[in-house]
């Protein structure tokens, strides 16, 4: 603007917001905190590299030898996670009814929400120590594991999709003089029922991915298979278990598409 | 099916006393309404918007509560009722809504059965075991609306009219004693308009039932009307024969005049 002489000085519009400036100079001085603390260098990067390399020199060629073993444990996680998915998923239907506030009276949805909050509150690994700590080692953990996970997910997202509806709807059929159970089925089902299909497919998809980590704190499956085979460096055999769990979830995503499809 | 219910003394048949509903406390919608329907055929309820007319039918099939008053159906206290009592006496209130309110996800003729449900246990429901009579009833209710050939497309699809010649074959699937429709042409064209209050008044006709019709378009509601109730700021302030409608209880009813031809 060289040149032209302006009678006024005109403020520059947008203004430094202090507040901003300062979160992002707090968050960037503990970043570089943390990397301190955690002694993360380069050498220590570089010294890593190297023993990866090892890791992965040993891994192959993968081991079937035990193809035995590995088929049995393969078995167990797909039985965990379907057992698991298929009762989280009717619980989650009857919760997430239960917790949607524009059907259900406070009473009934504050502790329904809270219980489900509560379902959320821990990662999968934590609920299966404490379920192998109650009822013991093996598959019975795992399944009660992600059942709870299962819930956490599905009850929520389908008691907020609940909450979406028109209630236009579910008037007009309570107006027919239908009963509850009625109007749930007949208005307020077929509104969502798409979108918990979508959540339940999903649902499926994860408990098969996690159905092989439950095992790897003794709640059954492929993941206590993987473990002691870690414990022994039977490196190879270990490549062996991860390609199985990698062509066990594309199985998972093959299929959950197929139900997409089927649902849509 | 139209006649079961012709030889019914229909004197005192919904009688509603009284009614008040108060939305917030102390600021009344309804401020006491006096109305007694015993003849069949179409009553027309006009008035301004926001003066009750929806309060009022949605506290005569209970979809809100009223505060005080009484509702007598048939003898009985529809302001009283609760649980299966209530939606007994529900499923003979067919209500035709604005916005027809079709479930969108569901078949025409899914739509149209729904009015069964109200006759049906949750088991039933379930399994969606309708009778062959209520699917044979249906379907039948469905070609006397002129949509037969839409049966099995989703409501969704449909143009507003059709929807709600829907809406409306739905009410009277339930073999209701009475209708109830909330501004059932306000979201249509002129001509649709006329072709829905047409089929209001055959199906009144037919099943020799009263139909209880908010409605904004005073000279749609002559034409059709056998009476015209007119309500103001909760009150009814006319109650009679269309003809007897001059502008002068127009005014009463709208307020200013700048409206009236």
């Amino acid at each position: 603007m060289a040149g032209l002489s302006t009678s006024k000085e005109y403020e520059n519009p947008f203004k430094r917001n202090w507040v901003s400036t300062g979160i992002w100079a707090l968050v960037g001085v503990y970043l570089v905190y943390s990397f301190n603390a955690m002694g993360l260098t380069w050498d220590r990067f570089s010294q890593g590299l190297g023993h990866a390399d090892k890791l992965l020199g040993r891994m192959f060629p993968p081991n079937f030898d035990r193809w035995e073993l590995l088929l049995s444990g393969l078995a167990e996680s797909l039985e965990i996670a379907v057992i698991a998915s298929v009762s989280g998923i009717v619980l989650s239907l009857f919760f997430g009814l239960f917790a949607a506030r524009n059907l259900m009276p406070n009473w009934v949805s504050v502790p329904m929400r809270g219980f489900i909050a509560l379902c959320r509150t821990f990662h999968p690994v934590i609920i299966a120590i404490l379920f192998v700590k109650s009822v013991g080692f093996g598959a019975l953990a795992g399944i009660l594991t992600l059942i709870v996970a299962s819930i956490g997910f599905i009850a929520k997202l389908f008691a907020e999709a609940i909450e979406e509806i028109s209630l236009k709807q579910v008037e007009a059929i309570r107006a027919t003089g239908a009963g509850f159970v009625s109007v749930i089925l007949f208005s307020v089902m077929p509104q969502v029922f798409s979108r918990f299909i979508g959540f339940s497919v999903y649902q499926l998809d994860s408990n098969l991915r996690n159905s092989t980590m439950v095992g790897i704190v003794g709640a059954g499956g492929l993941g206590g298979t993987l473990f002691s085979a870690f414990q022994r460096f039977d490196y190879d055999f270990v490549a062996a278990i991860l390609i199985t769990i990698i062509a066990l979830i594309m199985l998972g995503e093959f299929l959950s598409n197929i139900v997409r499809n089927i649902f849509r | 099916m139209s006649s079961t219910h012709a030889a019914v003394d229909r004197s005192n048949f919904l009688e509603i006393k009284g009614l008040q509903k108060e939305y917030v406390p102390g600021n009344p919608i309804l401020k006491g309404i006096d109305i007694n329907i015993s003849e069949p055929g179409i009553v027309a309820i006009i008035g301004p918007s926001g003066t009750g007319k929806s309060t009022l039918l949605r506290c005569i099939n209970r979809l809100i509560d009223p505060t005080a008053g009484a509702i007598l159906f048939d003898n009985a206290d529809l302001s009283q009722a609760k649980g299966g009592e209530l939606r007994k006496l529900r499923r003979q209130v067919g209500m035709v809504f604005q916005e027809y309110n079709l479930v969108e996800r569901l078949t025409v003729i899914e739509n149209v059965l729904t009015g069964r449900l109200g006759y049906m246990s949750a088991w039933q429901a379930w399994r969606r075991k309708f009778s062959q009579e209520d699917i044979n009833g249906a379907f039948e209710l469905l070609e006397a609306v002129g949509l037969s050939e839409h049966a099995n497309k989703r409501a969704d699809s449909l143009s507003g009219g059709q929807r709600q010649r829907v809406g409306i074959a739905r009410a009277v699937m339930q073999n209701p004693r009475v209708l109830l429709a909330d501004e059932p042409t306000s979201s249509l064209d002129p001509k649709t308009a006329v072709e829905i209050m047409e089929l209001l008044e055959r199906f009144s006709e037919e099943k020799n039932i009263p139909a209880l019709v908010n409605i904004h378009d005073v000279k749609l509601a002559s034409r059709f009307a056998k009476r015209m109730i007119g309500m103001s700021n909760g009150v009814v302030v006319y109650d009679g024969s269309p003809e007897g409608i001059t502008d002068e209880h127009l005014k009463q009813i709208y307020g200013g005049e700048s409206w009236l031809d």
